[in-house]
């Protein structure tokens, strides 16, 4: 197969789908999300890794609302809600990690495992 | 205004009235004052009731009135009275009143306890005044949930592992119960009306007979645990063993009693059909009640236990009488949930003030209390003797009104096994002879109890007041006993 | 209303007044005021019962020339259309007669417990209970209807639970009004399920209605034909009704409890297990033999059979016991029997002296009355003095205690059936209606006749006579008001038996012609006088006589001395069988197996959890995993299952 075709496709499709790129690069940020979270032992880092799945979920919306609706406001104030909202979780994420580790000198996930049965 | 709005305000404004109180004292005066109240509001409705019943005699309930709640679901509060009810609700306020009497010497969190006390009385006073399926259900949980504070916080011995099964066993009734009046309620149009919870208007429609024959057993299982309907029973002892007095008297003179009265107002009221389809197999289930309930009474050694089990004998003769369908053994049940709810009061009445006392419920470790505490143990003697049937107190007129009722079923079957529910007249003197011949008669088994002192003054009015009643019904039956029969009229006429 | 049903209510008011009056406010008075009241109240309506009897029976009761029920009530409790409960008077031959004897003896008996109970612990109480006692007996014989009897037997079998515990404090008084109560209230569950059913064929209680067996022969006969066990409905219900009274009236096997009821004060015993309670069965029969004669002729035999059954054995165990209010409680045991025996052999109607059984019960009843509780009150004299129940502990009390001497001599010879003391004359008339109705059953009655004047001078020379006893205290007579109603009693046992019986109570109101039976007459005397001869010749002095006599007899004696193992029969019964038999098992069963269901089903919901609690492990990570992985399970699920 011709290498040129396969770019001439590529751009066809996206020239056809111009919310294409922008889904991708969001799918990509959320399973990085999700990968880091699920794999990472450091509280702090988890954080971040949920910052990114939120980040993604913003593109989404700004997305959607850009190429589907663009007469309307929606999607916007609603990523600039998770902004804020994902901005007041963090103080709070932060404010429950800095208490973790004053009390075991850790941010590891062993240590808060005492929130069970 | 309606009168009946009364009997909701009132409790509720008592809570409001103790939560603001301090001094343990104060909230005391508070609520003796607030029980009068009801008492006397509970006789004014009586009064009322008769005067509307003259002036329109073929009226099912009286001062009815209707708030929309939830248009979407045509979820109303109905309330309502028939002479029933009026009786029920008398019976509530003298439990109310004598039950405030007798825990005055409460020491420990008593505010927290008259307001869950107070809690309990508002579900029982709305049970018996809303005629809809939804509010009645509402009230019967409200009555329910404060058992398990007043219990596991008030009560003696095991209280957690009492309270917790007691609220779970009534939990899965009130499941069984909730289906049961889902079910009326959805085919409560078989005429093709809107749906409606207002027993009623459920009343004028028939329900159709494989719904009813479905409904019922769920209907009825769920009031009969709560009226101790075998095999469901057994939160009964554990539950009034731990119970702190107050709490016992007004859950078996009241609580049990909304067992027996849903199942006559609700289960068979409203699914006669399906009553009739399952009369065998519950009648077989109350006839052990009874029976049972008094052989189990013989070998207790606790007192509240020996209470529990009789009570058990007691209400299954309620369930049994209704389970009868006929004129005379309803109106023999209503009054033996009059006459039971006034003695097993005062049963645990007097039991709370000899344990304060004596520090033991174990009939081994007392005796001749007679001759240390002869107020309270004359109480005991004529609580018991109306317990046993004498003639000239209430159990007597309530169980024969039962027995001659249950007879004049047309079925062999039913005739037996009215004979057999008679044998426990005798089973109950051996157990209530028993605990007097041990604690009250005979010599004084421990040293200690000799300088024990005899009643006080508020534990004389709850167990007089209590007795008076108990008399009242017993010299004159005609009276409660003719409000019950002319009640009876609609429901024996859907039968 | 009628004047003389006013008189009859006061019969009633005044006692229960006095209930009340004496129960409320008792411990406020001092003993005497008490006892005045509690007496006068007593005497008044003595007086008003005779009064009652001479308007009845001299005046309006007689309407050309019969003797007709009168009664007036209100609806007291209302069952069903036919059925209520009527609280009402009923005055008829019968009741009157029972009135006269229960306001007499209970008259009496209030007097002389003023002296008795003197000082005792409860004294106002007591008196309170005598009244509660009085006004239910009373209130028993007048009832209109089945179950308003039903009702004040209850209350008189309640009453009698209170005398007997009088001294609560003494546990064998405790267990024997107990016992009293529990094997009388089981008899009565058969009289209830026998009104029970009577009146599901009947459809009424009352028993004019019940009696005419005109209106309810049809209905009766028709259900005459419907068995059970060999036996007509009407025919079971007629027989628990009889249990009942057989229960009251201490009939084999239910006699149990009246020797022991002898724990309580010895008036009571006269007063109630003597004369006028254990004869509510003998009255419940009476009142009820027409049903008992025309519809359940059978019934009516088992009643007589078993009356001579309890008589003989009643005798037999009476000849051997040593406390002498047992041998006093046998002996009234025995006689009851003998009223019993009479209207099982009793026919209906006036002509040829059919009804003389009933006629002879009901005499046998009133002589009886007298005889028996003068015999107790005497007893009650002679304990007073001696303090103790034992024969034993007496011997040649004649001389100490004259009076209670003379009088006890009197109601023994009474008893024994020696003319012209009254049991002679109501004693021949029942033998004589067993002579001409029953062979079998006149042999037996004839037998336990002469054991009867045996067992009651044995007991008579063993007090009186016998061995020179050395007392503490030197025994005395006791005050006017106990030798009073002794006297007064003796008086009446000396002239009851004069009065003309026949022409009064019949079964069917009609006076009865009767005649001297000589035949019987006689050999009746003859066997008392050899009975009482034979007792004179073992007891009089003291002897080795007797315990030859019981040594030769061996087991037989020791059995009747056991009084023939009923109450081990008895123990047995309540110990072994319904409180370890019964009791127990279900007491366990409730704890373990339904209650153990019970809390099987939360110990279930507890493993399932604790099996499932590992899931929550507290590790974040893990959860996410888990919600990755079931969220690609179910999109997937969403996307390509065609839903």
């Amino acid at each position: 197969m011709d290498i040129s075709l396969v770019i001439g496709l590529v751009v066809d499709y996206f020239s056809k789908n111009p919310m294409a790129p922008y889904l991708i690069v969001s799918t990509i940020m959320f399973f990085a999300g999700v990968y880091g979270f699920i794999t990472r032992h450091n509280l702090l880092a988890m954080l971040m890794s949920l910052e990114l799945i939120l980040n993604a979920v913003n593109i989404n919306f700004v997305v959607f609302n850009r190429f589907l609706y663009p007469g309307q406001m929606e999607g916007m104030f609603f990523s600039i809600f998770a902004i804020g909202v994902a901005a007041a979780e963090t103080a709070v994420g932060i404010a429950i990690i800095i208490n973790v580790f004053r009390s075991g000198k850790k941010i590891e996930t062993s240590e808060v495992n005492t929130m069970k049965y | 205004m309606n009168l009946l709005y009364l009997f909701v305000i009132i409790p509720l404004l008592l809570m409001g009235g103790v939560a603001m109180l301090r001094d343990a004292k104060q909230i005391k005066i508070l609520m003796a004052v607030g029980a009068s109240l009801l008492l006397a509001t509970s006789f004014v409705l009586l009064y009322a009731y008769m005067q509307a019943k003259a002036l329109a005699p073929n009226e099912v309930m009286y001062f009815q009135s209707d708030l929309l709640w939830y248009p979407s679901f045509n979820i109303k509060l109905s309330l309502g009275v028939d002479g029933i009810s009026v009786l029920m609700i008398i019976l509530s306020s003298i439990i109310v009143f004598t039950g405030v009497f007798a825990t005055w010497g409460l020491k420990e969190q008593v505010k927290e306890f008259f307001l869950w006390f107070l809690m309990l009385s508002t579900g029982v006073y709305g049970f018996f005044i809303s005629i809809d399926l939804f509010s009645m259900f509402l009230f019967y949980e409200v009555a329910l949930i404060p058992m398990y504070l007043l219990i596991g916080l008030w009560g003696t011995g095991r209280k957690e592992y009492s309270a917790m099964k007691l609220t779970l066993m009534l939990m899965g009734g009130s499941a069984f119960l909730l289906l049961g009046i889902l079910g009326i309620y959805f085919n409560s149009n078989a005429e093709g009306g809107p749906l409606t919870m207002n027993i009623l208007e459920i009343a004028k429609v028939h329900i159709p007979v494989e719904a009813q024959n479905l409904f019922f057993p769920l209907t009825f299982l769920g009031f009969g645990v709560l009226g101790a309907l075998f095999p469901f029973h057994t939160w009964s002892p554990d539950g009034h063993a731990s119970a702190p007095t107050a709490v016992s008297m007004l859950h078996a003179g009241v609580l049990m009693k909304l067992g027996g009265y849903g199942c006559f107002r609700v289960a068979i009221y409203l699914m006669p059909e399906g009553a009739d389809t399952y009369t065998t197999l519950f009648l077989v289930l109350t006839g052990i009640s009874v029976v049972y309930g008094a052989f189990g009474a013989i070998v207790q050694k606790d007192l509240k236990y020996i209470n529990a089990y009789s009570s058990v004998s007691h209400c299954g003769l309620v369930l049994f009488a209704i389970l009868m369908l006929n004129r005379t053994a309803m109106t023999g049940a209503i009054l033996q949930m009059l006459s039971h709810g006034l003695m097993t009061a005062l049963f645990f009445a007097l039991i709370g003030s000899i344990y304060g006392r004596t520090h033991t419920r174990l009939i081994n470790e007392m005796g001749g209390l007679m001759k240390i505490m002869p107020f309270l143990a004359v109480c005991w003697v004529i609580a018991g003797l109306a317990s046993l049937g004498l003639p000239g107190l209430s159990g007597f007129v309530s169980e024969m009104t039962i027995f001659v009722g249950a007879f004049q079923h047309a079925d062999t079957f039913h005739r037996v096994l009215t004979i057999v529910a008679c044998a426990s007249i005798v089973i109950t003197a051996v157990y209530i002879l028993r605990v007097i011949g041990k604690i009250l008669f005979g010599p004084v088994q421990d040293k200690h109890h000799e300088n024990l002192t005899d009643a006080f003054w508020y534990e004389k009015i709850a167990s007089v007041t209590l007795i008076v009643f108990i008399a009242f019904i017993g010299i004159i039956p005609f009276f409660s006993s003719d409000i019950i029969n002319e009640s009876l009229t609609s429901i024996i006429g859907k039968l | 209303m009628d004047t003389n049903i006013v008189i009859a209510l006061f019969i009633l008011i005044i006692p229960v007044f006095n209930f009340l009056f004496l129960g409320l406010l008792g411990s406020k008075m001092s003993e005497k005021t008490a006892g005045t009241i509690g007496t006068v109240g007593l005497g008044i309506v003595a007086l008003l019962s005779y009064i009652t009897a001479y308007n009845y029976f001299f005046g309006y009761g007689k309407v050309d020339g019969v003797y007709l029920p009168i009664s007036e009530g209100f609806e007291w409790l209302r069952f069903t259309e036919h059925l209520h409960i009527d609280l009402g008077i009923l005055l008829d031959p019968i009741s009157i007669m029972m009135l006269v004897v229960v306001s007499t003896v209970s008259f009496m008996v209030h007097l002389y417990s003023i002296g008795y109970m003197h000082g005792e612990k409860g004294f106002q109480r007591y008196f309170s209970f005598l009244s509660l006692f009085s006004f239910a007996m009373l209130g028993l014989v007048v009832a209109t209807n089945i179950f308003q009897m039903y009702i004040f037997w209850e209350l008189v079998g309640v009453s009698s639970y209170l005398l007997i515990g009088f001294y609560y404090t003494k546990p064998s008084a405790v267990a024997a009004s107990k016992k009293a109560f529990i094997v009388t209230r089981f008899a009565d569950l058969g009289f209830l399920v026998g009104i029970l059913l009577l009146s599901y064929f009947t459809k009424t209680f009352d028993f004019a209605q019940i009696c005419d067996t005109s209106a309810t022969g049809a209905i009766l006969s028709n259900n005459v034909t419907t068995t059970f066990l060999g036996f007509s409905v009407i025919s079971w219900a007629m027989a628990l009704i009889f249990i009942g009274g057989a229960g009251k009236s201490a009939m084999l096997p239910l006699h149990i409890w009246l020797p022991d009821a002898m724990e309580g004060p010895t008036p009571v015993s006269a007063l109630i297990h003597a004369a006028t309670m254990v004869v509510a069965g003998v009255f419940l029969v009476a009142r009820l033999f027409p049903v008992y004669y025309f519809f359940t002729p059978t019934v009516l035999q088992i009643i007589g059979y078993l009356g001579a059954a309890t008589s003989l054995f009643a005798a037999l165990v009476a000849c051997t016991q040593t406390d002498i209010k047992r041998v006093l409680a046998f002996s009234t045991i025995s006689q009851i029997a003998y009223m019993l025996v009479a209207l099982g052999v009793s026919k209906y109607g006036a002509e040829h002296e059919a009804g003389l059984g009933y006629m002879a019960s009901m005499f046998h009843l009133f002589t009886h009355a007298f005889f028996k509780s003068l015999l107790f009150l005497a007893a009650g004299a002679i304990i007073h003095a001696v303090h103790s129940n034992e024969m034993g502990d007496m011997g040649g009390l004649r001389k100490y205690l004259p009076i209670t001497h003379i009088t006890f001599l009197i109601a023994c010879l009474s008893i024994a059936g020696i003319p012209p003391f009254s049991g002679f004359f109501s004693k021949d008339e029942i033998l004589v209606a067993a002579f001409e109705h029953d062979k079998i059953l006149f042999v037996c009655q004839y037998l336990v006749a002469g054991l009867t004047a045996f067992y009651m001078f044995r007991l008579y020379y063993s007090i009186f006579w016998g061995k020179e006893t050395h007392y503490h205290h030197t025994p005395h007579e006791a005050g006017l008001n106990m030798t009073i109603p002794l006297l007064f009693l003796a008086f009446l046992t000396v002239v009851t038996g004069f009065i003309p019986f026949a022409d009064l109570i019949t079964t069917d109101g009609k006076p009865m012609e009767i005649h001297t039976v000589w035949e019987v007459a006689i050999p009746s005397v003859l066997v008392g006088l050899v009975g009482i001869a034979i007792a004179t010749y073992m007891y009089k002095k003291p002897t080795l006589m007797p315990d030859k006599v019981s040594n030769s007899l061996g087991g037989f004696y020791k059995a009747t001395a056991k009084k023939f193992y009923f109450d081990e029969l008895y123990i047995f019964v309540t110990k072994k069988i319904i409180f370890n038999g019964i009791s127990t098992p279900i007491a366990w069963f409730d704890r373990h197996v339904v209650d153990g269901f019970m809390d099987l089903q939360a110990t279930i919901s507890n493993g399932v959890s604790a099996k499932i609690k590992g899931l929550q492990s507290g590790h974040v990570q893990q959860y996410v995993w888990v919600f990755a992985v079931s969220v690609f399970i179910i999109a997937g699920l969403v996307i390509f299952l065609p839903l």
